[in-house]
């Protein structure tokens, strides 16, 4: 009864979230939706290495997920910072508004 | 039980819900409903990871992302007020036919790349010794502990001075001049 998953199942799974935060991720203008899914797309990668480290009987998968999540951590305490600034300087987070780099 | 065991059932329920959330999170106008969905995304991808015996990481997903990520999305989506920071009425028709067009490509290339390689993989990895019936025997958590504490920990030390620089970085870049 109790089966394991199929690895290729979960790595489906996997890649369909990643399209789905990838898209979201280029179509998208608010620029914190924008952070989402890319978190979105963080999060498939980490499934794709627990499906793994399941499908190997390892333990690694879940150090590297361990370090992904440390990552994206710090990338959201970062970036957040960076869309106060932004908004604080420029009244918008709208990724089209945003030309602070233009010459 | 049918040919179909538990755990296959609560995976496919879980995976349509994954992917039902996500894509809700993806297309809602107003952030806030776009960070609530994208919690709901965050906790069946929790349980995934638990039906795959990962259960560190199940909780880790809970408190890192669920928990603190998002709270910390949620906050600054209100400092942003989006009456001025919204996707306005002004924008929408800069939405070409060529930006729809392009994302409707960069969908399907994407999706089919990662389906032939979901599909037509081969696993050329050797087998570990971190079987389910042995993790049990010692605990989860105490395996990834002993791992991150041995194995990896210059990775781990190295982690921890980067969330000290992000620390750093996030307190000089908000602080107000």
């Amino acid at each position: 009864m109790f089966l394991e998953i199929p690895t290729t199942f979960c790595y489906l799974l996997s890649g369909i979230l990643f399209t789905i935060g990838a898209v979201g991720a280029i179509l998208r203008r608010n620029v914190i939706v924008v952070f989402m899914c890319i978190e979105l797309m963080l999060n498939a990668v980490n499934l794709v290495f627990i499906a793994a480290a399941n499908a190997l009987s390892s333990m690694d998968g879940s150090v590297f997920v361990f370090f992904i999540m440390t990552v994206a951590a710090v990338e959201a305490a970062v970036g957040l910072a960076i869309f106060v600034m932004v908004f604080r300087q420029r009244n918008t987070v709208d990724a089209y508004e945003i030309d602070l780099m233009r010459g | 039980m049918d040919a179909l065991g538990l755990k296959d059932v609560m995976f496919m329920v879980l995976a349509v819900a994954a992917v039902v959330t996500s894509l809700m999170m993806v297309t809602r106008k107003n952030p806030v409903h776009s960070a609530l969905w994208m919690i709901a995304t965050f906790f069946t991808m929790a349980v995934i990871y638990l039906l795959l015996n990962a259960q560190f990481i199940a909780v880790a997903q809970v408190m890192v992302y669920a928990g603190a990520i998002m709270m910390l999305i949620l906050f600054v989506i209100m400092l942003v007020h989006m009456e001025t920071g919204g996707e306005g009425s002004v924008g929408a028709a800069r939405r070409s036919k060529a930006t729809r067009i392009a994302g409707a490509l960069v969908t399907a290339i994407l999706l089919a790349e990662l389906l032939f390689g979901a599909l037509f993989y081969q696993m050329t990895g050797r087998s570990g010794d971190y079987t389910v019936a042995t993790v049990n025997s010692v605990g989860g958590v105490k395996t990834v502990g002993a791992l991150l504490y041995g194995q990896y920990l210059f990775p781990f030390e190295i982690a921890s001075i980067l969330l000290l620089v992000g620390i750093v970085g996030a307190v000089v870049l908000s602080k107000r001049k």
